[in-house]
């Protein structure tokens, strides 16, 4: 049946080329593969949600879908929640829509595809499969300097994923499968030059995947200029992918030689926090800020999964940062889905023009405001629990006589983050939506009821992990 | 049906139908090579009833002097079907490429002088599934030479163009310079081993008094193969001739020369690389030197073209690259991984797909807008999308895009140079395959974001959209589930 969650979008996609109405066939089909992925949470049985197909003998590859563990349910929930709100919210240019909703569909199985997949080929392949969709949307419907960024984004992730098949194959080849459950056993036995080469290859590779500082240069400006939904899906789901990849398959298969790329990893996060952090202090418009600032919370995830490879038995480092991976996801979504909102009916995203929508269009204000409070990390919203989770599982077993350690103080650093954000979301919302109105904001047109529907899910899917982290929690547990 | 048969009927056809080009009056040429693809699609049909001595060892005709030069086993059953395809969409390229091609012969403008144009390609097929059976270093040299006497002939066969006659007259002159190396090569190799037969020399050499002169031998054939499949350095010729032949003869060069080298190039180095061999260490070396520079060379040198032609002509080169890499982490098949003969027939095979199919398209750019440039590709995504579609599904697989056949092609190849422990040569493929990605999606992009000048619609015809349809199909159905051909290889 999972096989269904990415079969759906892909028949779709064909359908929406054939010629039937594209927004119609995305909504349905998005609708359905929320469902769908319900279903897979509430009514799990492994023989009817499971699907393995034999593509190849030599090497085994199996076109094979199921839940490894509670992260990859996790991450497959958000993608079907984000994809909805996507295709939802998003407005398709004049005779483009078969463009617009096909791509955005494609993207979603390519990311469904991904992180339901165990096989590690078809792990690797579908996340590739989002990209192309990702590149035409930005190169065709983008804003700006579209072709250049497009490019720009083309060449980066296209070397990001070579240098990542490479860290994979050698890993496959050391375990001689590539099917992810049996891979587990051969954790322990490569030898520690291997894993210091494969690790640092599959941090180059994820790394630049998720924008890991310094490869990161691609990602603001290729969000700021994407379309809204390609946008949503690229920096709320896709780009969790290196991250899952991260604690998927190199935490548990070649620990030590992470452990020997550990300073380093922590400069880099670092980096992210704190150096694009004050990147996005100076941005002067909404959409690149809000890229920069997606790039800048990726430092956070990366904290837990530095302190997991420091302490192989923490507890609460892979808790967190599925947790904020997915609050992130969800937070980063409705921003960009807002953005854009802001940008159709004022026609400008520059912070210096705006002022006083909030007269106008208090829905829109409103949402905004728990959009940006999530992303600041305000208590009851989901990325606050993801956020505490991280700081102190970088204190797990931590002996205070012997001193900080290098995780323990890049947290503390990094817990000038929190302000950083706090500072530039805060001053975001006041240039936008407080303050005298200026002409373009006077007359704005609020919200209608269709447009809240899509802020509404992802705020919902906010306020439920943050009041309740078990949610997610207990799924992980299991 | 004794297997050689086979090549007898693909000769036979030939001459039928060249003999029939004489009657058939102007307007309608183009049923000659309707007939050589209906003919050519008859024989590749019986390539599945055809049975060898191994087949069936008590058969009257296993007697036979003939299985001496000749053998048919899986590897020769799957280069059969190879080149009778490659040939069979050649044609159907020519049919629908006529139009180009009849304005440089003798009379332009009328069919007249296209008609052998469908028949060459056939006789070329020939030479080619009679090197895929090779056994003999003597029959493999004569099978070689026809293949490359009828290429002489399509590549300057629009003798009014003078990019077409340059192009000839090149091909003629290295092609000439090769085979002298060939036979020398051949000369050197007999003279050290004592046999032409190839299922001999992996004993003869178990005991060699010096592997020098046999090591001279070798690499002097890899001289002369290089120069077919397209290693660098004997890759000079290749950017112009295939700029300046038809496109048809291009995509016959590109693929079922290069498959039909590669084939030659298998059977040749096989006794050579056996565990026993005394020479394997230093030809291994050769190979991943070859490997490495031809990677780069193709790839890098690909990235500043501008048409689309000369960059394909680059990407064969590059892809030829990949194809000695996989032969230079030289593997048995064993449980988990598959042999390197495997990988490097399955690459050629989903090569076949992209190619032609990029081919095709290239062919109607030519005969719509003109030129054979990036730029003429402008504007593709909006005068015919599915067209631009499906040039850009095949462009991917090119660069090696997942879930396309060719990323499994070059997945096989990374998987034999991590086993057999490359890393130099690993690093030179990801380079390499980083600069493809480049230069494919060069081409991608202008028919997406780049605005046309040239608007007007393009209107496929029947043959051409069938064919780019299949090709685009297949590839992605490859990319997903690859087991059809290597089913074949067993």
């Amino acid at each position: 049946m999972l096989l269904l969650l990415v079969v759906l979008p892909i028949l779709a996609f064909i359908a929406i080329l054939l010629g039937t109405p594209a927004r119609l066939t995305a909504i349905a089909t998005s609708t359905l593969n929320l469902i769908l992925g319900l279903g897979s949470v509430f009514c799990w049985k492994e023989e009817v949600w499971n699907f393995s197909l034999p593509v190849l003998t030599k090497p085994a590859l199996n076109l094979s879908f199921g839940y490894l563990d509670g992260m990859s349910l996790v991450m497959v929930m958000l993608s079907v929640i984000v994809t909805l709100a996507a295709v939802l919210s998003g407005k398709a240019p004049d005779g483009r829509d078969k463009l617009y909703y096909g791509s955005s569909l494609l993207i979603a199985a390519g990311a469904i595809g991904a992180f339901a997949s165990t096989d590690l080929f078809f792990f690797y392949a579908f996340h590739e499969l989002a990209l192309i969709p990702t590149f035409l949307m930005i190169g065709i419907l983008g804003r700006g300097d579209r072709r250049v960024i497009a490019w720009k984004i083309t060449i980066y992730l296209g070397l990001g994923s070579l240098v990542l098949l490479a860290g994979l194959v050698w890993l496959a080849s050391l375990a001689g499968t590539f099917d992810m459950r049996e891979i587990k056993n051969i954790a322990g036995t490569i030898d520690p030059a291997a894993q210091k080469g494969i690790a640092a290859l599959l941090l180059v590779g994820f790394g630049t995947l998720v924008s890991l500082f310094p490869f990161h240069s691609w990602a603001a400006p290729a969000y700021a200029s994407a379309p809204a939904p390609t946008a949503m899906l690229h920096a709320g789901v896709l780009k969790k992918f290196g991250l899952y990849g991260l604690l998927r398959v190199a935490v548990p298969l070649v620990p030590e030689g992470l452990q020997a790329w550990l300073t380093p990893l922590l400069v880099l996060l670092l980096g992210n926090i704190l150096w694009v952090g004050f990147v996005t202090l100076s941005q002067k418009r909404l959409d690149t800020l809000l890229g920069s600032s997606s790039v800048m919370h990726m430092g956070y995830i990366f904290l837990a999964i530095a302190a997991l490879i420091a302490v192989p038995d923490n507890t609460l480092a892979l808790p967190a940062a599925v947790v904020l991976m997915f609050a992130h996801g969800v937070s980063i979504a409705l921003l960009f889905c807002l953005a854009d909102r802001i940008e159709r009916s004022t026609g400008s995203l520059d912070l210096s023009d705006m002022g006083g929508l909030a007269k106008s269009a208090p829905s829109m204000a409103f949402l905004f405001g728990i959009a940006a409070m999530a992303s600041i990390g305000l208590p009851g919203l989901a990325n606050f629990s993801g956020e505490v989770l991280v700081f102190l599982s970088a204190f797990q077993n931590y002996v205070p006589t012997n001193g900080l350690g290098p995780v323990q103080i890049a947290c503390i650093l990094a817990i000038w983050g929190v302000v950083i954000s706090a500072v530039y979301m805060l001053r975001a919302y006041r240039k936008i939506f407080q303050g005298p109105a200026v002409k373009s904001t006077e007359n704005t047109i609020d919200l209608t009821l269709a447009d809240h529907i899509p802020a509404v899910l992802l705020i919902t899917a906010l306020l439920a992990v943050g009041l309740y982290p078990n949610l997610i929690l207990q799924l992980l547990r299991q | 049906m004794p297997a050689y048969y086979l090549e007898a009927l693909t000769v036979t056809l030939g001459l039928v139908i060249l003999l029939a080009e004489a009657l058939v009056p102007s307007k309608q040429k183009a049923w000659i090579g309707f007939a050589g693809a209906i003919g050519l699609t008859v024989i590749l049909v019986l390539t599945f009833f055809a049975i060898g001595p191994n087949a069936k060892p008590d058969a009257v005709w296993a007697g036979w002097k003939l299985w001496n030069f000749y053998q048919f086993d899986y590897l020769a059953r799957f280069y059969k079907i190879f080149a009778l395809l490659a040939t069979i969409l050649v044609l159907l390229m020519a049919i629908d490429y006529r139009k180009i091609l009849s304005r440089y012969t003798a009379e332009p403008d009328s069919e007249n002088g296209t008609g052998e144009f469908y028949c060459l390609p056939v006789f070329a097929c020939a030479g080619m599934m009679w090197m895929a059976s090779a056994k003999d270093l003597a029959g493999a040299f004569v099978a070689l030479e026809l293949v490359t006497i009828t290429f002489y002939i399509l590549v300057a066969y629009m003798r009014r163009n003078v990019g077409s006659l340059e192009a000839g007259a090149k091909f003629l002159i290295l092609g000439a310079l090769s085979t002298g190396f060939l036979v020398y090569g051949i000369a050197w190799v007999y003279g050290s081993t004592g046999t032409m037969r190839l299922d001999e020399i992996q004993s003869s050499i178990s005991n060699l008094q010096s592997p020098i002169p046999l090591l001279f031998g070798i690499a002097l054939v890899l001289v002369a193969l290089g120069f077919k499949v397209g290693a660098f350095p004997m890759q000079m010729w290749i950017p112009d001739v295939y700029q300046g032949s038809p496109t048809p003869t291009t995509a016959f060069l590109s693929v079922g020369s290069k498959a039909a080298g590669f084939i030659l190039l298998i059977r040749f180095l096989t006794p050579f690389l056996a565990e026993n061999s005394p020479v394997r260490g230093q030809v291994l070396t050769i190979l991943l030197i070859l490997a490495g520079a031809t990677m780069l060379y193709g790839n890098l040198a690909a990235i500043p073209q501008t048409n689309l032609k000369r960059l394909l002509a680059y990407s064969s080169i590059a892809h030829a690259g990949f194809l000695i890499l996989a032969l230079a982490a030289w593997a048995p098949s064993s449980a988990t991984s598959i042999s390197s003969v495997e990988a490097v027939s399955f690459y050629l095979a989903t090569y076949l797909l992209m190619t032609m199919g990029v081919f095709f398209v290239l062919a109607q750019i030519r005969i719509h807008r003109d030129g054979e440039a990036i730029t003429d590709l402008n504007g593709l995504g909006k005068s015919n999308p599915l067209l631009a579609l499906a040039m850009t599904v095949l462009l991917a697989a090119l660069a090696g895009v997942p879930l396309t056949a060719g990323f499994i092609g070059k997945f096989f190849v990374f998987q034999l140079a991590v086993g057999a422990h490359l890393w130099v040569g690993l690093t030179i493929a990801v380079i390499a395959a980083t600069a493809g990605f480049y230069y494919y999606f060069k081409t991608i992009r202008a028919m997406w974001w780049v605005e046309a000048n040239d608007t007007s619609a393009i209107a496929l015809p029947t043959i051409s959209k069938i064919s780019i349809a299949t090709l685009t199909a297949l590839t992605l159905l490859f990319g997903v589930y690859p087991a059809p051909i290597l089913a074949l290889l067993k």
